[in-house]
């Protein structure tokens, strides 16, 4: 009789894995998946299995995993609910483009599309928000899909990738061979660079008086944090961060000039409309950064480096489009541009900071207030971080606390929902950071709505002891929209009170230690244990109920009428 | 930029695999714009499949679907006419009852002037196929409708573009790298 080694499908999903270098996974088991989480237990030794508490959980976890690896996010669920449950981390890494690739089982091909139990069209649901998806019926197909599965989903402009892999496929035998996949002829990751629009652009820098640039998560994604320093250094323009772009550039940088949007810094919000250059790298002109469109650098000349030709020209129009990586266009440019540099021009940065300074962020991060601050633990968390840890915030008040304070002396070190705002992304994405960046101090900032959302990974964080340091920064309140309702609905409070429960008997019930934090004397000294401790720790800190977050370009207006108060 | 509403004609080459109807479909879905109509068939080229849609939108918003259509892997090309730079037809199906060919010679005349075909003739029915631009199949419409229409259908646009779209070169670039 001849041999043959055939495997089943359900096998060879996790050779694939380990053919890709796969060794995390975040997911939780079902019906439909089973097969696979059988193999799981045979290849537990290589491949780790985080089972977190719910399938949303597993998806942030995977993107914080993947945001500071640099690696692609694994997750695995059942069909069904434990599928349509991954929806909102999909969407999160679909508009932040994060590299995951999510694995659900699905009913078996013979009973699709008889509503079978846990049978619900997830490539129909998901195909809005991947950048590709794909529905398994043939173990034999598996290899390849998967090979495609990885390859798209880090390749380019990176992003959320769901394969379907139906129980009979999952059970069938095939013969295993496994090919990466380094090319799909109908699909171009890096649009190829050209040197007129790189002349272009430098002439266009050479000749400027007053550039600005504004850099985005692209320069992360790409790898280019040293050739943007490298760049930004030679021609000595001052740059401003989207809130994905931070940590690219280390934030004592002399060129590095704030945060832009919403509750970005002042000067480089208001400059935006004075630049005479405006230079946009690796970022999209979300409507958070641009305020209304209509004024928005209107003086200017505008390039725009970009990886994804889609990009450009959306939301703004471009004087000079410069597709490609930035890793190949910025070291292209550098050989093009003069030395130079602004110092009257960047002075202007720094009166409007001076400015900044003297109207918001002194009272910020140094309260004359008995009411504790969002903005001084914020600072405390600097002193004894140093700024190396890795800074994991929700959405909310908290969230533009955290980022437009917060300090990174390295890359890959902010991890936030910018896009899709997603509240309940903290907890589990700090998992996944602490996970992916072990040696790291990890740090989630999460206010007390968005924490609700997802407390339940505090049983992921007890049975694996990822020793993540969880900051709760409670007022009592949906923050951000009390924030909106008391500037524009005259004060009317709706459905934003929270009474809250006691979160730190909530942590010690997860055997996870647990402080709270009422008083400005007993900040520091509770913030240097939190971070001294080895094991995961949860901190509370009370602060002020109706504090406001500023600057602010409200909603629909020009990022030059950006409010100190 | 203007605000107005143009007819643009968007074809697309792409692989054929299950759930790419989907997919394109969402990206107007996503921008609120309703689909005129929408053929796929075979390209010129093997396993190449070529979408025609036709819809009513302004002209900053037909470039930035176009580009997000593009961008889905499985796209290898989009693109989007006004009526001017294409060659486009449509084809009619009228269904009328038989007697109606008898008792009224003057449906012969129609069908000959409107250099229609006839179909298929049987006791009951008999079927007319007009194959032109829209102002055609409507004007013929409009000719047979008072003699009673037991059934009408229109195939939505096929359409080819005057300049060329060169996708043998884009695929084999692809490949090559």
């Amino acid at each position: 009789m001849k041999k043959t080694n055939k495997i089943s499908g359900a096998e060879a999903v996790i050779k694939c894995l380990l053919e890709e270098g796969v060794d995390i996974i975040y997911g939780y088991p079902g019906g439909a998946i089973m097969p696979i989480y059988d193999e799981l237990f045979k290849y537990e030794d290589k491949l780790n299995h985080i089972l977190t508490r719910h399938e949303q959980g597993a998806t942030h976890a995977a993107q914080g995993y993947a945001r500071v690896s640099g690696k692609v996010g694994v997750v695995t669920a059942t069909s069904g609910p434990g599928a349509t449950n991954l929806v909102t981390g999909i969407a999160d890494a679909q508009i932040d483009s994060t590299p995951m690739v999510c694995i659900t089982g699905q009913v078996a091909s013979h009973l699709l599309g008889s509503d079978a139990f846990q049978e619900c069209d997830i490539i129909g649901i998901s195909t809005p928000v991947t950048k590709w998806n794909c529905q398994i019926t043939k173990a034999s197909d598996i290899p390849e899909v998967i090979a495609k599965a990885f390859y798209i989903a880090k390749s380019g402009r990176p992003g959320p990738v769901l394969i379907d892999i139906t129980k009979d496929a999952q059970f069938e035998l095939m013969e295993f061979k496994y090919k990466q996949c380094h090319s799909i002829r109908s699909y171009t990751p890096i649009p190829k660079f050209s040197i007129n629009e790189i002349n272009k652009a430098a002439e266009l820098i050479n000749s400027s008086k007053k550039p600005f640039i504004v850099w985005g998560q692209g320069v992360t994604l790409g790898n280019a944090e040293t050739e943007f320093k490298e760049f930004i250094e030679k021609t000595g323009i001052p740059a401003a961060s989207t809130i994905l772009g931070l940590s690219a550039l280390s934030t004592d940088h002399p060129l590095h000039v704030g945060m832009l949007g919403m509750h970005g810094n002042y000067g480089p919000n208001v400059l935006t409309n004075e630049c005479d250059v405006l230079i946009a790298i690796g970022m999209r002109f979300d409507d958070r950064v641009t305020g209304n469109l209509e004024t928005y650098a209107k003086q200017a000349k505008i390039i725009h480096f970009e990886i994804d030709p889609a990009e450009v020209n959306k939301n703004v129009e471009v004087d000079v489009p410069v597709l490609g990586s930035v890793k190949e266009t910025l070291p292209k440019i550098l050989e093009l541009v003069n030395k130079n540099s602004h110092k009257t021009w960047l002075n202007k940065f720094k009166s409007f900071y001076k400015l900044e300074y003297e109207k918001v962020i002194k009272k910020d991060i140094y309260p004359t207030k008995v009411g504790l601050n969002m903005a001084e633990v914020i600072r405390e968390i600097n002193e004894v971080s140093k700024g190396n840890a890795i800074i994991v915030s929700d959405v909310g008040q908290h969230q533009m606390v955290a980022c437009r304070y917060a300090v990174f002396n390295q890359s890959k070190s902010n991890v936030t929902s910018g896009g899709l705002g997603t509240m309940g992304f903290a907890l589990p994405a700090a998992i996944g950071a602490k996970m992916g960046a072990p040696d790291r101090e990890v740090i989630a900032i999460i206010g007390d709505g968005g924490y609700q959302m997802t407390i339940q990974e505090l049983g992921t964080i007890f049975q694996t002891g990822c020793a993540v340091k969880i900051v709760v920064l409670n007022n009592g309140y949906l923050g951000m929209v009390r924030q909106w309702q008391q500037m524009f609905f005259d004060k009317r409070y709706a459905a934003t009170e929270m009474i809250n429960p006691d979160f730190v008997k909530i942590a010690k019930g997860y055997f996870i230690e647990g402080n709270k934090v009422k008083k400005r004397k007993n900040l520091k000294s509770s913030i240097k244990e939190m971070i001294n401790s080895k094991k995961p720790y949860f901190l509370e800190v009370c602060v002020e109920k109706e504090a406001n977050v500023f600057p602010m370009i409200p909603s629909g207006a020009s990022v030059s009428d950006v409010r100190l108060e | 930029m203007t605000n107005k509403l143009n007819t643009y004609t968007v074809s697309i080459y792409t692989e054929n695999n299950i759930g790419l109807l989907n997919r394109i479909s969402a990206i107007f879905l996503k921008r609120h714009v309703n689909i005129e109509c929408l053929t796929t068939s075979q390209s010129e080229i093997d396993n190449i499949y070529r979408f025609v849609i036709v819809v009513k939108v302004v002209e900053s918003k037909i470039k930035n679907i176009v580009k997000q259509i593009e961008k889905q892997i499985e796209v290898i090309a989009a693109f989007y006419h006004t009526d001017k730079e294409t060659i486009f037809l449509e084809t009619a199906l009228y269904k009328v009852k038989s007697k109606s060919l008898f008792d009224e010679k003057h449906i012969q005349k129609i069908i000959k002037n409107s250099q229609a075909n006839i179909v298929t003739v049987s006791p009951d029915y008999f079927v007319i196929e007009k194959t032109g631009w829209r102002e055609e199949t409507e004007k013929l419409y409009d000719s047979l409708e008072p003699y009673g229409l037991l059934q009408f259908v229109r195939s939505g646009r096929i359409s080819v573009s005057k300049e060329s779209m060169n996708i043998s070169n884009i695929l084999r670039l692809n490949t090559d790298k």
